[in-house]
């Protein structure tokens, strides 16, 4: 019995070391096998302080300040630090909220953490701010914590400045560098730019307990980082004449795009109806987005880079250059016109002017007949019509018409040249010719351009055959963006320099005695066309190109006044005006009569009106 | 002649671990609530400067007890259990109360806590009673009179409200093992704690049955439990001599089952309940109950391989860990010393009860074995569930790691029961 006891105590030794050794292999797993607890670890010691950048400032060309950032305050919890007593009736009361209102926000940031500070009010203003600030001491677990608003003192640009918003979950997830809650750029040059705009973020590590007490910096601040402000943006645009341009087509629906050729550098670009910028900021841009999403003239839809119109008339001009080029239109070409082209027992409808018409005059009077028969020598100087086609095709594209130009602000659309392919499957293969798609020899039909590419195109002509991408940005951080961007390119249209001279000349009489004296100034010679774009919908859309001066020209645009019928009656005027604005930075006094006029017309009355009755 | 040779017979080995567990233990504690406001070392109003003055005067306290006669501790045992039972009492009557716990006497600015002191004064005891003439434990007098020297002193430290040192006196079962009890105690203690667990993890199981019935995760447990023992009785040979041990166990275990719900609803505290829920993954309450071992985990995980390095401890320093000086004393450790620390001072524990084992088995006198064999249990039941809640292996009861968790009264504590057991060992061959 006593020698059987004796043995036990090896029993008792093995339970000894059996939890001896399941607790080593415990601590084996803890400390060397499983990674987390150190994540958590960092997470409760180190606290992260994000050092918030102040977003880079966007000037105009000239220097004028079109975006800045205002102060904006954030009311801040801590829960575990709120005091009791608490009277929640004075803090209702300085905070103007509801007390239902401050349970829902306080059981929010509890339930986010009750040791870590999360956000009680957002975007408090500054007067707001003001009397908080007074007050706040009295309740311990609240502070505040600035941020900054965006702001635009010009009001103006609002498609091409685009907005910034709140990261979203996706946003945070796909990219590293956000986190949740950080504003980043939704928009226009806000989102194309936003990596320079952003600045950088800085650190500062300090440790932290458990009751969010700081002990200090973290190793004595050797890995915390300052923030770095955003970088400056310079834009291209002519601040003064971005916002003439949208009071012009202010109560219209339209697009102007004006670019310095002999750069590419964007003047203004201006998609009417426009926004207040200031509308998309703060507090109030959830519920003034969504007003603006629902109005029906749609004024978040940017038309310079989105809308596609037919070219009209404008497109005369192109015609006539590739006609040029391929040696089956010269200056003394002669076509008569009898109001109109006939052919396979249809006729293409045309006004009464002098017969025969040439090369010049083809442009000043916007002959139909003269460009059916450009169009169809063109095509049919091929074998076939497909062949045909796709060389007239390929000058098209030349000019920019039917792909992006490469702005550098997001949601560009390419716009649309048929390939043959879509009339190989309207009409089938081998069963269309000249005389089938005749619409586009005045640009008619399926041919879809923004007002973006029309004024690329105008630019073309008015440099005599060449392009540079059109761009909204001249320097980041006081460096040209011309000396840096590989983007910026200089395309090329294959058209001898000598064809531009004949239809130069021929868009310089159509402002001086044709369609577009109403764009003509006497100071400077201004080169343009008129268009009328048929518009199935409605009334038809007046358009115009027009660049100026005739030689070494600073100016090229095009305008869209949808609605406006013929392109003499609204786009040409508007054009002069910004012309002469932007050359002469007045208007003369004989002409003011034609700035009333477009400043005063209405062309969504109806709709306006309706907006009112509801 | 002999006295001389008590410094010679002490077991310079023993008394080498207890060093050095309580300088590791120091050392800690500095850590733990280091300051860089306060760095003297003897700044008394810092824990580290008074737990220095505690080990000096634990030191004193073990080398007077070398000089003590060994047949002091044999002759007046009762004498010395009857007085602690008495300040157990008073202590309930007159004591001062820390975290909901009156087991302290507040003596100007320390305090002194009774319950540290009657774990040794009830081994003491119990080593007497044991090592009487005659007394064998398979008798079930002895067996009772066994369990109410240990249950006394148990009852009243819970009627202080602190479970925690309660439970400790659960230790004595391996004294008790080691002295005749049958093995089959152990067993039963291991089956009814395996039968305890499984109930609380199927209480929110219900199996759905046809025709609309249901069966609850306990009577599903019992309809399991029954189909076992059948299968055993049938596949006996001997079937009528166990048919009644398998009715007792049956019937012991539906018993069981069936009090599991009403002992945890009505007998637990709710922290306590919740404490255990926590423990079993049932609930999960990272700021609440479960908060302690989190962070605990946390602040051992986060030590690594070999540490962040002494005094370099962010978790343990800014008060992530709660009690992390006392009971939580080993997240210091696991965060500053890495595994290469935790595993050393686990190591050392053991080599410390194996030590004490050895010398309980080359004692001639039953008294002494009895007595070292309580040494040894005692202190693996606080090493075991210290260290066990930190690493989440146990449950959280507040229980201070010998030597290492501050406090004056533990130490005095453990620091008696160890020596006088060095000495009952140093004076072993004066026993005939």
């Amino acid at each position: 019995m006593k020698k059987q006891l004796e043995s036990r105590r090896f029993v008792i030794a093995a339970i000894f070391l059996a939890v001896g050794f399941i607790y080593i292999l415990r601590l084996f797993y803890v400390q060397v096998l499983d990674d987390h607890y150190k994540l958590d670890a960092d997470n409760n010691v180190l606290r992260r302080i994000v050092k918030y950048p102040a977003r880079g400032l966007i000037y105009d060309r000239n220097g004028e300040l079109l975006v800045f950032n205002e102060a904006a305050y954030d009311l801040m919890v801590t829960p575990k630090q709120i005091q009791e007593p608490f009277d929640t009736f004075a803090f209702c009361k300085l905070i103007e909220i509801e007390k239902e209102a401050f349970i829902e926000k306080l059981e929010k940031a509890k339930k986010y953490s009750r040791y870590k500070a999360s956000i009680f009010e957002k975007e408090i203003s500054a007067k707001g701010y003001a009397k908080i600030q007074e007050q706040l001491f009295n309740y311990p677990g609240f502070f505040v914590q600035t941020r900054t608003l965006r702001s635009y003192p010009e009001q103006t640009a609002a498609h091409v400045l685009g907005y910034v918003g709140e990261v979203n979950a996706k946003k945070v997830a796909d990219d590293p560098y956000y986190k949740s809650g950080d504003q980043l750029g939704i928009s226009g040059i806000e989102k194309s730019y936003e990596e320079a705009l952003r600045g950088k973020r800085g650190v500062e590590r300090v440790l932290v307990d458990v009751f969010n007490r700081e002990k200090g910096k973290f190793m004595d601040g050797a890995y915390d980082s300052s923030a770095i402000s955003g970088s400056k943006l310079q834009l291209t645009l002519d601040a003064d004449l971005q916002h003439y341009g949208e009071l012009l087509m202010q109560n219209k629906k339209g697009s102007i795009v004006a670019i310095e050729p002999e750069t590419g550098e964007i003047l203004a670009l201006i998609s009417a109806p426009t926004y207040d910028p200031n509308l998309l900021v703060g507090r109030a841009r959830s519920l003034n987005y969504k007003k603006l999403t629902q109005d029906t003239l749609n004024p978040l839809f940017n038309r310079a880079i989105m809308a596609k119109y037919p070219p009209g008339s404008t497109f005369k001009s192109i015609n006539a250059l590739i006609g040029m080029q391929e040696d089956v239109l010269s200056p003394n070409t002669y076509y008569s016109c009898n109001q109109g082209y006939y052919f396979a027992g249809r006729k293409m409808g045309c006004h009464a002017h002098r017969s025969p018409v040439n090369l010049v005059y083809s442009i000043e009077t916007s002959c139909n007949a003269y460009y059916c028969n450009v169009f169809r020598s063109i095509i049919e100087k091929y074998p076939t019509a497909a062949e045909g086609y796709l060389a007239w095709r390929e000058y098209v594209t030349k000019f920019g018409l039917g792909q992006q130009t490469g702005i550098d602000i997001p949601n560009e659309l390419e716009g649309f040249v048929p390939g043959t392919d879509y009339y190989d499957r309207y009409y089938g293969e081998g069963r269309w010719k000249a005389l089938t798609i005749l619409s586009l020899a005045i640009g008619q039909g399926e041919l879809g351009f923004t007002p973006l590419q029309m004024a690329n195109m105008t630019a073309t002509i008015a440099n005599r055959g060449y392009s540079i991408s059109p761009h909204l940005v001249k320097a980041v951080a006081d460096q040209p963006i011309a000396l840096t961007d590989t983007n910026l390119q200089r395309r090329e249209t294959g058209i001898a320099k000598e064809h531009f001279k004949e239809v130069v000349e021929a868009m310089a009489k159509v402002v001086k005695q044709g369609t577009g004296t109403l764009a003509r100034l006497d100071s400077v010679v201004v080169c343009g066309k008129t268009g009328t774009v048929q518009n199935p919908q409605g009334d038809d859309h007046s358009t115009f190109i027009a660049f100026a001066p005739k030689e070494d020209p600073k100016i090229a645009l095009s305008v869209y006044v949808e609605n406006g019928v013929w392109g003499s009656r609204w786009a040409a005027p508007i054009a002069g005006l910004l012309v002469e604005k932007y050359l002469n930075d007045t208007i003369a006094e004989n002409r003011k009569w034609i700035e009333k006029k477009m400043l005063e017309g209405v062309l969504i009355a109806n709709t306006a009106e309706e907006d009112e009755t509801e | 002649m002999r006295r001389s040779n008590v410094i010679d017979n002490v077991d310079w080995f023993l008394v080498g671990l207890y060093l050095l567990l309580m300088l590791f233990g120091w050392l800690n504690i500095y850590a733990a609530v280091y300051n860089e406001e306060f760095q003297s070392i003897f700044d008394t109003s810092q824990r580290y400067g008074k737990q220095l003055l505690w080990i000096g005067t634990a030191a004193l306290l073990a080398s007077v007890i070398l000089f003590i006669d060994e047949r002091f501790f044999a002759t007046f045992g009762y004498l010395i259990y009857g007085v602690i039972i008495l300040l157990l009492i008073t202590v309930i009557l007159v004591g001062a109360e820390t975290k909901g716990a009156t087991s302290w006497f507040a003596i100007g600015g320390f305090k002194i806590q009774p319950s540290e002191f009657s774990k040794f004064a009830t081994n003491l005891a119990l080593a007497k009673y044991l090592s009487t003439i005659n007394i064998r434990l398979d008798r079930l007098k002895t067996k009772l009179t066994a369990a109410a020297i240990i249950g006394l002193p148990a009852l009243l430290i819970l009627l202080q409200n602190d479970t925690g040192s309660a439970l400790v006196y659960g230790a004595f079962i391996f004294v008790l093992y080691r002295e005749g009890l049958s093995g089959n105690f152990l067993l039963i203690g291991l089956f009814a704690a395996v039968l305890f667990v499984i109930t609380l993890l199927l209480q929110d199981v219900t199996l759905a049955l046809p025709f609309e019935l249901t069966l609850s995760g306990a009577n599903l447990l019992i309809i399991i439990l029954f189909i076992l023992l059948t299968s055993i009785y049938f596949a006996s040979r001997q079937k009528k001599k166990i048919t009644i041990w398998l009715s007792m166990i049956l019937i012991a275990s539906v018993g069981l089952i069936k009090s599991v719900d009403y002992v945890f609803s009505n007998v637990l505290e709710p922290h306590q309940s919740k404490r255990i829920n926590v423990l079993l993954g049932i609930e999960s309450d990272p700021q609440g109950a479960g908060y302690n071992v989190n962070q605990s985990l946390i602040a051992i995980g986060s030590g690594g391989f070999s540490g962040k390095g002494y005094l370099e401890g962010t978790q343990t320093k800014y008060d992530f860990v709660p009690e992390q000086s006392t009971d939580f004393i080993f997240c210091t450790i696991g965060e500053e010393w890495g595994f290469i620390g935790s595993f050393l001072i686990v190591a050392l524990f053991m080599t410390f009860l194996l030590r004490i084992l050895f010398l309980c088995s080359r004692q001639r006198s039953a008294f002494a074995r009895i007595y070292g064999y309580g040494v040894a249990a005692i202190f693996f039941f606080h090493f075991a569930i210290n260290i066990g809640m930190t690493i989440g292996l146990a449950p959280v009861i507040g229980i201070p790691l010998p030597f290492f968790s501050y406090g004056g009264s533990s130490l005095w504590g453990f620091t008696i029961l160890l020596f006088v057991f060095i000495k009952m060992d140093a004076d072993r061959l004066e026993v005939l």
